[in-house]
């Protein structure tokens, strides 16, 4: 397929400006990770809806915006400004503004001995790290052009290892805030947790903006490794404002017997991609990918999953619950592959959606690809609407309009919110998706809207 | 002055004429009966009274303690304090029914202009309410309804009266699919209701209830009008005759009228 090269011009550009920039202090290994991704990129170019991981997602406006690297503009804040974002209980908290690490912003103190916290860049001008022999080890960037591209500016993000048996409590808080600008900015965030054997951690990736509403596009990848037995919570909040570009991968490569809970709220952004994939590659492995999304105006969130059970005995579980007002577009993608030699795989997959306007849309789509012959798999999506009789049965015992929808949208949020273990975490979310749907029951329509269920439980069974 | 007066309503349900010309009236401190056979209008009352909107009252009107009841939302209805009984309680996943209760005891307080209860506040009084029901404190933190047995739920709903202290209740078909352990119960919980300053309206197909509930009035409801009027003794004639006798007495009023 043809590439419109122009469309990729100014990545070029900011490509080999970076390059002369960075060449000196590169490790010949990263330089040619980064090529060869670039090179990758150049030849696929941004995907169309005519790829089939992209079918529901329209990328013209991204692709027409001429984004040019943040690098070297980042503001500086004072920490007055970013104590809005503040979690309490946080085992540490780093703070990047436009991508880059400020330092001077963050809190890395507070972590138990056994813990590295870090700005990726700092750990790699550092002495021999774990960072060498995970970087860019999992990632398929073949796969996705978006992850090509965040590999050949990979720079800078969060960098995070938890020894063997080490266990952090408090969450590890990863604040990304992109400011305003005059012309379209593009972030690479580049992320990389290391748990190792028998240990235990949660990490929240929260993004935010800050000031006017500019076009801004943080293009991030996470790669989260959780070897033998480790338990790992990984958080994705999506809070930026309407112009807003969020893409995002999370790639987990689970060893025998870890246990990986992925949890992503989607509640910012124009147009959010969410790439979830775990790759469940010893036996035994648990995976939970639980999500929720709440969408108005004319946002686009998209939600596209990839499990890979590629060792026998291991389970996943995913439930995303999206809702979705006014013109909003949600999308939910659950790819399931269950490679030849992973029997007694146990998958599930549930989609639960809310419209609350007749201009709202949901994509579900479930894929399943089954190699061996005795697994379990179940896939199932619904998409109502905020039923009448239980908005009547709270308005009929005194509770108003407003806050009975209030409390019906918090129950359908909830669902999502309570899977969240580690309650510091689960009460700094709740916060923030009570607020979203505060707005959301007071914008709604007073009216009755009959109730509407249509939905699918399927089964897939082989023995 | 009366709690509740009802003149000539006429209401409609997608298209389809229900209450044809309906007159009540009940004071504080009586409690009534509305008999009548299936398609009658005797829920359709009801769901009219607590306000659901998705019925179209035509004409006629209704003061509630002086004030138009047709003008008011649900919850303004329940904050001047009607309550009605579902005869189906609505399954609510995800929200606790002691957090149910506790918003809604103060919404009405909030419109009435008494301070909120804090759930330091409510509990005891929550507890309380429980044993009148004799239901089980577990049902505390589980969802409204959810799981809940038939004769659960309506319990449950008996609850809620009895913490919501309305001045007018609507008992829609309590009765219905109770065991007779449970009917006694319920109708326990709503005698120990009763109340010179409060009113009740109990909806029933069938007299069973009343054995429990002593009526002060019943009337009998047919094809959208209350055709005749009486004390307990008429649930027990309607019990051995049926409904066949007072349809067929309607049925010869009826052309002349319409």
């Amino acid at each position: 397929m043809a590439v419109e090269t122009a469309q990729l011009e100014s990545y070029l550009e900011d490509f080999t400006e970076f390059v002369r920039q960075t060449e000196k202090d590169t490790p010949q290994w990263l330089r040619d990770l980064r090529d060869a991704a670039f090179a990758r990129f150049c030849e696929v170019g941004f995907p169309t809806p005519r790829d089939e991981d992209w079918r529901f997602t329209n990328l013209a406006a991204l692709r027409r915006t001429p984004f040019r690297a943040a690098r070297g503009n980042a503001a500086r804040l004072s920490k007055n400004d970013v104590a809005a974002w503040h979690m309490e209980d946080a085992a540490a908290r780093l703070i990047f503004v436009d991508g880059r690490f400020a330092p001077e912003l963050s809190a890395l103190d507070g972590v138990p001995e056994g813990v590295t916290v870090n700005g990726l860049q700092r750990e790699l001008a550092g002495e021999a790290s774990a960072v060498t022999e995970h970087l860019g080890r999992y990632l398929n960037i073949e796969r996705d052009p978006f992850c090509a591209l965040n590999t050949a500016f990979a720079e800078d993000g969060a960098y995070v290892h938890v020894k063997r048996g080490v266990v952090v409590e408090q969450p590890i808080h990863l604040l990304f805030i992109s400011t305003s600008a005059a012309t379209p900015t593009v972030t690479h965030p580049r992320n990389l947790i290391v748990v190792e054997d028998e240990s235990q951690a949660s990490v929240v990736e929260d993004y935010v903006s800050l000031g006017a509403e500019t076009p801004a596009f943080s293009n991030a990848v996470t790669e989260l490794v959780a070897r033998g037995s480790a338990s790992v919570s990984h958080i994705l909040i999506e809070r930026e404002h309407l112009q807003s570009y969020n893409f995002s991968t999370l790639r987990i490569e689970q060893a025998r017997s870890a246990n990986v809970a992925s949890h992503s709220l989607l509640l910012g952004g124009a147009l959010v991609r969410n790439n979830v994939h775990p790759v469940l590659a010893g036996e035994g492995g648990e995976c939970l990918i639980n999500g929720l999304f709440i969408g108005s105006g004319r946002q686009h969130l998209d939600n596209y999953m990839l499990v890979e059970h590629a060792s026998p005995h291991c389970a996943s579980r995913q439930f995303y619950n999206g809702i979705l007002d006014e013109q909003a577009h949600g999308v939910f993608h659950g790819r399931i592959i269950v490679h030849k030699d992973a029997q007694k795989t146990d998958a599930k997959q549930t989609n639960r959606n809310l419209l609350l306007n007749d201009d709202a849309q949901i994509d579900t789509k479930p894929q399943l690809e089954i190699y061996a012959d005795d697994v379990k798999c179940t896939h199932g999506a619904t998409i109502g609407q905020i039923e009448d009789n239980a908005l009547f049965y709270l308005r009929s015992r005194g509770i108003s309009a407003v806050e009975a929808r209030r409390l019906l949208l918090e129950a359908f949020a909830g669902e999502c919110l309570d899977r969240i273990k580690e309650k510091p975490a689960r009460e700094y979310a709740r916060v923030i998706v009570d607020r979203y749907l505060s707005a959301l029951a007071i914008a709604a329509p007073a009216g009755a809207v009959p109730f509407v269920r249509s939905g699918a439980e399927n089964d897939h069974q082989t023995s | 002055m009366s709690l509740l007066q009802i003149h000539n309503l006429h209401v409609k349900i997608g298209g389809h004429e229900i209450l044809k010309g309906l007159d009540l009236t009940i004071n504080a401190g009586e409690v009534h009966s509305i008999m009548g056979p299936n398609g009658s209008g005797k829920s359709t009352l009801a769901q009219v009274l607590s306000r659901r909107e998705s019925y179209e009252v035509t004409e006629g009107e209704i003061l509630f303690d002086g004030k138009d009841l047709l003008a008011m939302k649900p919850e303004e209805a329940a904050c001047e304090g009607v309550f009605m009984a579902f005869q189906y309680p609505v399954e609510i996943p995800g929200i606790g029914n002691a957090y149910f209760l506790r918003s809604a005891l103060n919404a009405i307080r909030k419109y009435r202009g008494l301070d909120e209860l804090d759930a330091m506040d409510f509990l005891p009084l929550f507890r309380e309410r429980l044993k009148l029901l004799e239901m089980d404190e577990k049902l505390l933190n589980r969802s409204v309804n959810e799981g809940f047995s038939g004769g659960e739920k309506k319990r449950n709903e008996i609850l809620q009266m009895a913490m919501l202290e309305p001045k007018l209740a609507i008992l829609d078909e309590t009765d219905s699919g109770l065991d007779i352990d449970a009917l006694r119960i319920v109708a326990q919980g709503v005698n120990a209701l009763r109340d010179p300053d409060r009113a009740m309206i109990v909806v029933t197909h069938y007299q069973r209830l009343l054995n429990y509930i002593v009526p002060d009035f019943v009337h009998v409801l047919v094809d959208g009008r209350i055709v005749r009027s009486g004390g307990p003794e008429l649930a027990l004639e309607l019990e051995s005759k049926g409904y066949g006798w007072v349809e067929d007495e309607a049925q010869q009023v009826a052309p002349a009228s319409a």
